[in-house]
C-alpha cells in the first residue's frame, strides 16, 4: 500500500486537484490526453453524440455531443485477453473533479508496478450515463440504442469488473456502494463484499443506500434500519435504471459497482489517499482473479453491508403470492368444467371466444398507444397545448393510461351480444394466467419489480368478479393500478431517505419520474417502460373489463 | 553492404511489387501469381539457383564492406546467408550477438541471438550422427529420431505493442507456438507430430504436450519452410499455438543448457531470470533449419538460433529515468565472451542518434555499422567482446545510454504508425453468439499490398462461415484466395486463410460471426479459468520497404509477419456446484425416505406372545392349584 506515500505523489496530486478546481465548461479532453500520456497510458479517445426523443429536463440535455476519453495501462505480463475498468464521470462543471484526480494519481501510481496481470483501463466519461453506453457500446462493437459514436481504437480484452467512481464533494466522511444496475440486474455479491472488506480493514466509513450499519441486530431499531435499508434497495432495483454508471456494465457480464463519496457532516474524515488504498486493494484483488466473479450471489437483497438475504429466502414470499393465482385458476377451471345447467354437451368457449379475444385485442392497442404515442405525439401536442416537449411526453402517457379506464364500455359496444357469465369467467382465467406467467418471469428478471407489481396486482386479480360493489372496487382497482403503485413507490422512497416531500412536489417527481423511465429505455434499453405499458398494464385493463363486465 | 545481404526474399520481394503494381490496374489475373509470389517470399533460402544469383551479388559488394559486419538479428528480415561471409573452415561454430534498440515509448528492446551452426547431414544413409561438439545433443536426437526438416518453437510472456515499440526482430505471438516442417520422407507424419511434441515438452517444460489434433493445422500458405529443400506438400506441416501457456523461469533454464557456454560466460550472464521476467515482453525462441554449407550448396549445414527478445519498461524498470544500462536492464555488466564463439558482439541501435545529440553511449562505441532492417536503414554502434579493448580497465562492459533531455520525452509519445498493423477483438454481449472482429492497418501512404491472413479458431466457436466479411474503407474487399477447412467437433479447429488486398491508409476489417457451443461436462477445466482462450492470427504480408531511393532496391519490400491478441471467450458454463447440491439432496431423500420404505416393506410384523415372568408363572400355578381362572 504504498500510494501517495512520498511526499512527491502526493504534491503531484494536489497540483492535479488544484488544475481541476479551476472552473471548465466541459471536458478538458486536451488536458486529460496529455495527463493520461505522461503517465505512460495508452491514450484513445471516442466521441459520441446523441439527440434524445425528448429533452431531458433534469439533466437539461438534448442534444448530447461528447467525448470519452481512457487510457491504457498494459498489463506486463498477459497479452491483451482481460481488462479491469476504473471509470469516473466528468461532468461540466466541477462536481466530479476529485474523482478524476484520483483517477490520474492512481493511474500513473500503478504505472510503476509490475504486478498487473489485467489490463487497467482508466475511463473519463462525458455526460455520465450518455457516454458510459457510447463507449460500452464502441468496446463491445454492437448498437443497441441508436447512439452514433466513433469506433475505438484501443481494447484490452475481455472486462472482468469495473468500478466507477464518484466523489461529489470535497470533504468525504464515508463511501456509499451503488450496486444496482439496469433491468434491475447485480454484481456479484463477492464485489460488495470486496468493497466492505477492504472498508474494514483501512476503516473507512461504508454505507449502501446511503444507511450506516448499525452493530445492534436484536434491537428494534437495528431491524427497522435493516428493513429500512433493504426497502430502499428494492425500491430501486424495481425502477429497472442504472443507478450509477456502473449500470451499463451489467448488461456485458461485467461485475461492475460505483464508489460514491459523501459529505455527511460527519466528524470522521476521510481523505482522498485513504480512498485511493481503497481502491488500490480492490485493483489488486480483482488483479488476482483467476477466474470469473461467480462463486458468490448474483440474487441478493441487502439490509447491510455485511449481510445479505439471498434468493432462496425472498423467492419464496413471491411463490406464495404467485400461488394465490394459480390456485384461484384451478378454481375458475373447475368451475367452468362443471356443465352449466343452461347448456347440455358443455361449450363454454362457444359463445365466449369473440367476447374475450375483443377485450384482450383492444386492451393490448392501448398498451401499444401507450408505449409509441407519447413519443409519436409530442410535436403534435407542443404544438396545440401550451407545454413542452417533456410534459407533452408525460402528460401524454397519463392521458392515455387514464383513457383506458373507459375502454370496457366502449368493448361492450363493439360486441354484439351480451356478456355471458361464462364469458367473463373465461376472460378472468386468462387474466390470472396471464399475469400469472408475467409476474414469474419478471420476478426471475428482476425480483423487486416482479414483487412490487405482485403485492398490488394479486388481490385485485383474486377477487374482482363483475358481482362485486362496483364504484367501491373500481377506487381500490385504480389506487392499486401500476401508475398509482409508482406514485405510491416515490412518496415511499422519499420517506425512506428522510427526505419527506409534499402531495404536489409527489406529483412534480412523478411526471418526472415517468420521463425519466421513458428516456431510461430510449437511452439505454431499459426494459420497465415496455413492461409496463405492453404487458402490466393490458393484463390490468383485462381484470377492469371483468369489473365491469354486463 | 546492403545489396550483399540482399536474397531470394528480396527478389522475391521486387517482384512482388511489380505483381502488386499491376494487380492494383488490372486486378484479377495477377492475383494468383501475388498469393503465389507472397506464400514464397517468406522462404529466406528459395532454391539454389536463386541462392547463386545473391552469391554473385554478394562477391560484387563484398569488397568495400569487409570491416563492416552484418547486423544480427536482421536476418530474419533478410537472409540465412549472413553467416557465410566469415565463415570459419571448422565444422561447425557459434556466434553470438545482441542488439540493443532504444524504442521510442523510452522502452527499451533488448533481442540476443546465439547460432550455431553445424556442417552435417542427420539424415545420410548409414550414418549415425553421434557426435556432438556445439550443437546440443537433445535438439539433434530430437530432429534425427523425428525426421524433423525445420522446427521453430516460441514461449512468450506478454504482447508485443507494434503501436508503440514498432516492428520486433522475429515476431512471437503470446503463449507458445511450435512449428515443424517434416521430411517428405516420414510416413506417419501425425504420429511423429504427437511424440515430438511430447518430447519438446520434456525438453522445455512446457506444456507442449497439450498440442493435439483439435489445436493443430496444417496453413497452406501461411508458413513456408526458410531454409534451403525442395519446396513440399503442406501436410508435412504442423502448426500449433498455446495461447495460455505461461512462461517462467522453468523454460528459460532448459533454454539457457542448450547454449554452449550456458549461462556461465558470454552474452548469456545477462539472462538473469529475475530481470528477464520482470519486462513488459519477452519471447525466448528456437529455430532449426537446414542451411547451404557453402556457396555452392553442395551440402546442408543445420543451423541452431536461439532468441530471447525481451523490452523492459520506462516506468517499472526504468523508474520513469530515460537512462539505460547493462546493469539497470540485467543487473548483470559482461565481462567475456563465451571461449567457445566465433564472434561475439554488442549492436546498439543509435539510428535516431547519428551525431550523439540525443543520447550518449558511455563508454562511447569503437565502431559503427549500417544496415536495413525491416525496410529501414539502421546504424549500430558495434563493441566487440572479441576484441580485448573493449571491457576496458574494470574488466567488465556496462554500456550506459543516458538520454540528454530527461525531462519531457513522455509527453511527446506519440502511437507509431507501422506500416501494418493488426488487432483483434470478440464482439457482442450474452453467451450464445459472438463475432470476431479482425482489424488490418495499411498505413502506407499511397502503396496497397497484400497479406495472408490466418485465423485458427477452436471447434467450440461454430463460425457461421457464410457471415464472412472482407470490408476497406466501407467498401466490400473479396479476398482473392480463401482456404476454409470446417471444424469438427473435438478433431479439429477452424482454419482460415485469405489473401486480402489491402488499400493505402486503410483498415480492413474481417468479421465472422459465432455460436458458442454447450460443452460436455468433462470437458471443462476443473480448475478455476478465466474462460476459453483463441489463438492469436497470423498477417503476413510483403511490405513496402521505406528505405530511401538510394539504395539499390529503391522499390523493395520485406517481410513482416503480425499477430494479434489472442481472444479470451466465455463459453456457457453450467454451474457446476449444483450436480452437488443435487447428489447431497438426492443421497438425504434416498436414506430416510427409502429405507424407512424399505425397511416397513421387509420387514414381517408379528405379535409377540411374551413368556410369562417367573413371578406370573408361580401366580398361576398357584391360581390353578385353588382352581380359579389363570392370569
Amino acid at each position: 500500500m504504498g500510494l501517495l506515500s512520498d511526499p512527491n505523489r502526493r504534491r503531484a496530486l494536489t497540483n492535479l486537484l488544484t488544475r481541476l478546481n479551476t472552473p471548465l465548461w466541459g471536458m478538458p479532453v486536451d488536458w486529460l490526453v496529455k495527463a493520461m500520456q505522461a503517465r505512460g497510458l495508452e491514450v484513445f479517445t471516442q466521441s459520441f453524440s446523441r439527440t434524445l426523443p425528448f429533452p431531458d429536463e433534469n439533466k437539461e440535455r438534448y442534444m448530447v455531443h461528447g467525448t470519452n476519453v481512457y487510457g491504457i495501462l498494459r498489463a506486463p505480463r498477459a497479452p491483451r485477453t482481460e481488462a479491469l475498468v476504473l471509470s469516473a464521470p466528468c461532468t461540466p462543471g466541477s462536481s466530479n473533479n476529485q474523482a478524476v484526480g484520483l483517477l490520474l494519481g492512481l493511474a500513473q501510481y500503478f504505472r510503476g508496478q509490475m504486478y498487473w496481470a489485467k489490463d487497467i483501463i482508466f475511463l473519463v466519461n462525458e455526460h455520465d450515463l450518455i457516454g458510459m453506453q457510447a463507449w460500452l457500446e464502441g468496446y463491445h462493437h454492437t448498437n443497441t440504442t441508436g447512439m452514433s459514436w466513433t469506433p475505438l481504437e484501443g481494447r484490452g480484452g475481455s472486462i472482468q469488473a469495473a468500478l466507477s467512481l464518484e466523489l461529489s464533494s470535497d470533504i468525504i466522511t464515508s463511501l456509499d456502494l451503488v450496486l444496482e444496475g439496469l433491468n434491475g440486474q447485480l454484481p456479484n455479491l463477492d464485489l460488495a463484499n470486496l468493497f466492505y472488506a477492504f472498508c474494514q480493514k483501512i476503516g473507512v466509513l461504508c454505507t449502501i443506500q446511503g444507511k450506516l450499519q448499525r452493530n445492534d441486530w436484536d434491537s428494534a431499531a437495528g431491524y427497522s434500519q435493516a428493513v429500512q435499508t433493504m426497502l430502499l434497495m428494492v425500491l430501486k432495483q424495481a425502477s429497472g435504471r442504472p443507478w450509477g454508471d456502473h449500470g451499463l456494465f451489467l448488461r456485458y457480464h461485467i461485475e461492475a459497482a460505483s464508489i460514491r463519496g459523501i459529505n455527511s457532516f460527519r466528524q470522521y474524515k476521510t481523505d482522498l489517499t485513504t480512498v485511493g488504498k481503497l481502491l488500490e486493494g480492490m485493483f489488486r484483488k480483482l488483479n488476482n482473479l483467476l477466474e470469473r466473479l461467480h462463486q458468490s450471489y448474483f440474487f441478493y437483497l441487502l439490509p447491510s453491508l455485511s449481510r445479505f438475504v439471498s434468493i432462496g429466502y425472498y423467492m419464496p414470499a413471491f411463490g406464495l403470492l404467485a400461488a394465490i393465482l394459480l390456485l384461484r385458476a384451478l378454481d375458475l377451471w373447475v368451475q367452468l368444467g362443471s356443465p352449466a345447467p343452461g347448456t347440455e354437451d358443455g361449450l363454454p368457449f362457444g359463445p365466449g371466444v369473440l367476447s374475450v379475444l375483443t377485450p384482450l385485442i383492444i386492451s393490448h392497442l392501448t398498451g401499444v398507444a401507450l408505449y409509441t404515442l407519447p413519443i409519436m405525439a409530442q410535436q403534435t401536442a407542443v404544438e396545440h397545448f401550451p407545454v413542452s416537449e417533456t410534459e407533452a411526453v408525460v402528460l401524454t402517457a397519463i392521458a392515455i393510461y387514464t383513457a383506458g379506464l373507459a375502454l370496457p364500455h366502449n368493448t361492450h359496444r363493439v360486441l354484439s351480444g351480451e356478456g355471458t357469465e361464462e364469458g367473463w369467467r373465461v376472460l378472468k382465467l386468462i387474466a390470472i394466467f396471464y399475469m400469472a406467467v408475467l409476474l414469474g418471469c419478471t420476478a426471475l428478471i428482476n425480483f423487486s419489480l416482479g414483487f412490487i407489481l405482485a403485492l398490488t396486482l394479486v388481490p385485485v386479480a383474486a377477487f374482482i368478479t363483475p358481482h362485486v360493489p362496483r364504484v367501491l372496487s373500481a377506487l381500490v382497482m385504480v389506487l392499486l393500478s401500476p401508475g398509482s403503485t409508482l406514485l405510491f413507490s416515490i412518496f415511499v422512497y422519499q420517506e425512506l431517505q428522510e427526505a419527506p416531500i409534499t402531495l404536489l412536489e409527489g406529483w412534480n417527481l412523478f411526471l418526472s419520474v415517468i420521463s425519466q423511465g421513458i428516456l431510461d429505455h430510449n437511452l439505454y434499453g431499459s426494459l420497465v417502460y415496455p413492461l409496463i405499458s405492453l404487458l402490466v398494464y393490458p393484463c390490468w385493463l383485462l381484470l377492469w373489463n371483468i369489473l365491469f363486465w354486463k | 553492404m546492403t545489396a550483399g545481404r540482399c536474397t531470394a526474399a528480396l527478389l522475391a520481394a521486387v517482384l512482388v511489387c511489380g505483381l502488386t503494381c499491376a494487380s492494383t490496374a488490372a486486378a484479377e489475373e495477377a492475383i494468383t501469381e501475388e498469393y503465389e509470389s507472397i506464400s514464397n517470399a517468406n522462404e529466406h533460402v528459395q532454391a539454389q539457383d536463386d541462392y547463386a544469383r545473391s552469391q554473385k551479388r554478394r562477391e560484387i559488394t563484398e569488397h568495400d564492406d569487409d570491416q563492416n559486419e552484418p547486423p544480427p538479428s536482421s536476418s530474419s528480415s533478410s537472409s540465412s546467408s549472413s553467416s557465410s561471409s566469415s565463415s570459419p573452415p571448422s565444422k561447425d561454430y557459434f556466434k553470438e550477438e545482441l542488439v540493443i534498440r532504444p524504442l521510442s515509448s523510452g522502452d527499451i528492446y533488448a533481442s540476443f541471438q546465439f547460432q550455431t551452426r553445424w556442417d552435417t547431414d542427420f539424415f545420410a544413409p548409414g550414418k549415425k550422427v553421434s557426435h556432438y561438439r556445439l550443437f546440443p545433443k537433445s535438439l539433434g536426437q530430437l530432429m534425427s529420431k523425428f525426421s524433423v526438416r525445420e522446427m521453430h518453437v516460441s514461449f512468450t510472456q506478454g504482447y508485443w505493442r507494434t503501436m508503440q515499440w514498432g516492428q520486433p526482430f522475429l515476431p512471437a505471438p503470446p503463449g507458445a507456438e511450435l512449428w515443424v516442417w517434416f521430411q517428405d520422407s516420414v510416413a506417419d507424419v501425425d504420429g511423429a507430430w504427437k511424440e515430438l511434441t511430447n518430447v519438446l515438452s520434456g525438453i522445455f517444460c512446457a506444456s507442449l504436450n497439450f498440442i493435439d489434433s483439435t489445436n493443430t493445422v496444417e496453413p497452406t500458405a501461411s508458413f513456408k519452410p526458410l531454409g534451403v529443400g525442395n519446396v513440399t506438400h503442406q501436410r508435412f506441416l504442423r502448426y500449433a499455438v498455446l495461447p495460455r501457456e505461461i512462461v517462467c523461469t522453468e523454460n528459460l533454464t532448459p533454454w539457457k543448457k542448450l547454449l554452449p557456454c550456458g549461462s556461465k560466460a558470454g552474452l548469456a550472464v545477462l539472462m538473469k531470470s529475475e530481470k528477464l521476467f520482470h519486462s513488459s515482453f519477452l519471447s525466448l525462441a528456437v529455430h532449426i533449419r537446414p542451411v547451404c554449407q557453402d556457396w555452392g550448396c553442395k551440402g546442408t549445414a543445420w543451423e541452431l538460433r536461439q532468441t530471447v527478445n525481451v523490452v523492459f519498461d520506462l516506468h517499472t524498470t526504468g523508474q520513469g529515468k530515460r537512462e539505460w544500462s547493462f546493469f539497470k536492464m540485467f543487473s548483470r555488466t559482461l565481462t567475456e565472451a563465451c571461449p567457445l564463439a566465433t564472434s561475439s558482439k554488442v549492436y546498439i541501435d543509435v539510428t535516431d542518434n547519428p551525431q550523439g545529440e540525443l543520447f550518449e553511449l558511455n563508454p562511447a562505441a569503437p565502431s559503427l555499422t549500417q544496415a536495413v532492417v525491416l525496410g529501414d536503414r539502421r546504424t549500430y554502434a558495434v563493441y566487440d567482446l572479441m576484441a580485448s579493448g573493449t571491457f576496458g580497465l574494470l574488466r567488465s562492459l556496462n554500456v550506459l545510454l543516458r538520454w540528454k533531455t530527461p525531462g519531457n520525452f513522455s509527453t511527446q509519445v506519440d502511437m507509431l504508425r507501422p506500416l501494418l498493423h493488426g488487432e483483434r477483438y470478440v464482439a457482442g454481449y450474452g453467451l450464445q453468439t459472438g463475432e470476431i472482429h479482425t482489424l488490418i492497418y495499411n498505413n502506407h501512404p499511397y502503396r496497397a499490398f497484400p497479406v495472408l491472413l490466418l485465423d485458427i479458431v477452436p471447434w467450440y466457436l461454430r463460425l457461421y462461415i457464410h457471415t464472412l466479411t472482407v470490408t476497406s474503407k466501407s467498401r466490400e474487399n473479396k479476398p482473392s484466395y480463401i482456404h476454409y477447412q470446417p471444424s469438427k467437433d473435438r478433431l479439429r479447429p477452424h482454419l482460415l486463410e485469405m489473401l486480402i488486398q489491402l488499400p493505402p491508409n486503410s483498415v480492413t476489417e474481417v468479421t465472422v460471426q459465432f455460436e458458442r457451443a454447450l460443452l460436455k461436462w468433462t470437458e471443462y477445466t476443473p480448475d478455476p479459468n478465466h474462460g476459453f482462450y483463441v489463438g492469436s492470427s497470423v498477417i503476413s504480408a510483403l511490405v513496402p520497404s521505406v528505405v530511401a531511393m538510394d539504395t539499390i532496391f529503391p522499390e523493395s519490400s520485406y517481410f513482416v509477419r503480425v499477430y494479434t491478441e489472442p481472444l479470451l471467450v466465455n463459453l456457457p458454463t453450467p454451474d457446476f456446484s449444483m450436480p452437488y447440491n443435487v447428489i447431497c439432496l438426492t443421497c438425504t431423500v434416498v436414506a430416510v425416505g427409502y429405507g424407512s420404505l424399505y425397511n416397513l416393506l421387509t420387514r414381517t410384523f408379528q405379535v409377540e406372545e411374551p413368556s410369562p415372568g417367573v413371578v406370573k408363572r408361580l401366580a398361576n400355578m398357584i391360581r390353578y392349584l385353588r382352581g380359579v381362572p389363570l392370569l
